[in-house]
């Protein structure tokens, strides 16, 4: 069987709601079924045969063909299968995913692996703000999953997050690791201004050294052996992580103006 | 039957043994040395439950692509009557032996359905400065120490098992019957899933079930000491003169058959200049726990 294939038609005027194109949610339609699916397009309900046209029909593996930023809460709530994006994706990418693995080969706009629980979230080029943060007046971002990114990172990544692992081989904007609850953030490139604002607990995994602010404080350059099964742990993702070796890092911890006992490292220090 | 392995007897008996509760930790260090004197610690005041709570032993060496954390390490194993018991040896053991260790992280090292606490509460002492990572679906905790950091698992399996499986080795004289045992528990080391809990995994004070005293639940195996021989019902002829016992917990029956007759068969390839006569085992009709390994089906082959 060929992947379930969705193949936008035009370019989008007006943002469309792709939650309900998930391997979980169409895994017991019909072919007919699925052609006759409602989408939210703007402001109004749309076939989704209207938008796309649908080849293939492995629903456990769910393709968008000529994909933009405008296709949002793709792989909403998904907990099994696998969806491939080529091009870019639009908001809430992963939003609250539970299983399975996301693999956009472009870009993805704010609020990608948002509220996620659990699951594989790969994107090969930039990703906005809020990246594994928490919705709206939720108080807890990112649970679970691993998040790869090739490309850059908006600002405030990890905005509350609880739990998981966020890589990135590129820059972030400001406030990484803002409130941040517990859970893993890596960035190969550079960080912008306030990274660690109010930080709780967890691990921030820094290249380069940050312009940290005055509540991070130093604790010196350490040899830390659970850094070895970090590592190890990165070793199945095709990543420059993968290839780290050394537990050799200079470790600051904050936020104290949050009473915070996370830690940041810089690798190789 | 009568049964001569390389001229030695092996008697027509069997072995008793019972229940337990056993689990298996990882111990890492920074070389092997540290590995050991921190097992060497936990495993140690842990012969037998009678006195002792736990009965323990390392198991083997691990090389650095076995261990977790990528450092030289050995694997220990503890069992105990009750899961209770076992839950509260562990967490003491831990916290005295392991986390007081330079250097030495502590791992899971087996799978069951039930978990028990190896750093769950240990945590503590950090004192609000310990911190945890879940790394691929396992908790592990960091606690500041003065070395650094102290990295233990939050939990490890506990599994069923089987605790007293043994036999007798009876020779002519006592250098004759320790040097035999030191030859069966090298063979026997070489055995996974088992250990021999006591000193140097050899005891000479093999005991019966009950006494004559209300208060003991255990006594001299007085049928199997060769100074009695004239004064109780004797299992001895005239020619033993000492008799020693290697006991062996497992985490099977049949990890435990194969260790007894790996350690049998090593004692009488040594033949009869060995000075030993027969190989027995503890038999206690009954009394003592429902497995049974009968000697002769497990030198046949044919234990079930």
């Amino acid at each position: 069987m060929n992947a379930l294939t969705f193949t936008l038609k035009n370019a989008l005027k007006f943002s469309v709601n792709c939650s309900g194109l998930t391997p979980n949610s169409l895994e017991s339609k019909s072919m007919t079924d699925i052609a006759n699916t409602k989408v939210t397009y703007g402001n109004h309900s749309v076939q989704v045969t209207d938008l796309f046209d649908i080849t293939g029909s492995d629903v456990t593996h769910i393709v968008f063909k000529n994909a933009s930023n405008k296709m949002d809460y793709i792989g909403a709530h998904m907990s099994s299968g696998n969806i491939t994006i080529e091009g870019n994706a639009g908001a809430y990418l992963g939003f609250t995913m539970k299983s399975g693995e996301i693999h956009c080969t472009g870009s993805a706009e704010s609020y990608a692996a948002c509220n996620m629980v659990g699951g594989l979230l790969k994107i090969d080029a930039n990703v906005g703000d809020f990246l594994g943060a928490g919705s709206e007046g939720l108080r807890k971002g990112m649970r679970g999953g691993t998040v790869l990114i090739k490309g850059n990172a908006g600002d405030r990544v990890g905005d509350q997050m609880r739990r998981g692992l966020i890589l990135i081989e590129g820059n972030v904007g400001d406030y990484c690791g803002s409130r941040m609850i517990a859970g893993t953030i890596g960035v190969l490139g550079n960080v912008g201004s306030y990274t660690a604002f109010n930080m709780h607990r967890g691990t921030l995994l820094l290249k380069n050294v940050p312009n940290l602010h005055a509540t991070v404080q130093d604790c010196g350059t350490h040899t830390l052996p659970y850094l070895s099964l970090l590592f190890k742990s990165f070793k199945k993702y095709n990543t420059p992580f993968s290839q780290l070796s050394s537990q050799r890092v200079q470790r600051f911890v904050g936020d104290a103006a949050y009473k915070g006992n996370g830690e940041v490292l810089i690798l190789n220090a | 039957m009568m049964m001569l392995l390389n001229t030695i007897q092996i008697d027509d008996t069997f072995a008793e043994a019972f229940n337990m509760r056993g689990t298996r930790v990882i111990i890492t260090a920074q070389n092997l040395k540290w590995a050991y004197h921190a097992a060497n610690a936990m495993t140690g005041f842990a012969t037998s439950v009678i006195g002792c709570g736990v009965e323990a032993g390392i198991e083997r060496e691990l090389t650095t692509e076995e261990t977790p954390d990528g450092r030289p390490g050995v694997s220990i194993l503890m069992f105990a009557m009750g899961s209770k018991v076992l839950m509260q040896q562990l967490e003491t053991r831990m916290g005295q032996c392991i986390l007081t260790c330079p250097t030495a992280a502590a791992f899971s090292g087996i799978d069951g359905e039930d978990k028990i606490s190896l750093g769950k509460h240990l945590r503590y002492f950090g004192d609000g400065f310990q911190t945890s990572k879940l790394i691929d679906g396992k908790r592990y905790w960091r606690i500041p120490v003065m070395d650094g950091e102290f990295i233990t698992e939050e939990t490890t399996g506990m599994v069923r098992a089987i605790g007293g499986g043994n036999f007798l080795i009876l020779a002519t004289s006592q250098p004759a019957a320790l040097a035999a045992a030191e030859v069966a528990i090298e063979a026997m080391k070489k055995v996974p899933n088992v250990i021999m809990p006591f000193p140097g995994g050899v005891v000479r004070s093999g005991s019966k079930v009950g006494s004559k005293y209300k208060t003991m639940f255990a006594s001299t195996n007085d049928a199997f000491c060769p100074t009695l021989k004239g004064a109780t019902n004797t299992e001895l002829s005239p020619e033993i003169e000492s008799v020693m016992e290697i006991v062996i917990d497992g985490l099977t029956f049949e990890d435990i058959a194969l260790s007894m007759k790996v350690g049998i068969e090593a004692i009488c390839n040594l033949g009869a200049a060995s000075g030993v006569k027969r190989i027995s085992a503890g038999n206690y009709g009954g009394k003592l726990g429902p497995h049974l390994f009968k000697l002769h089906d497990i030198l046949n082959g044919s234990n079930s």
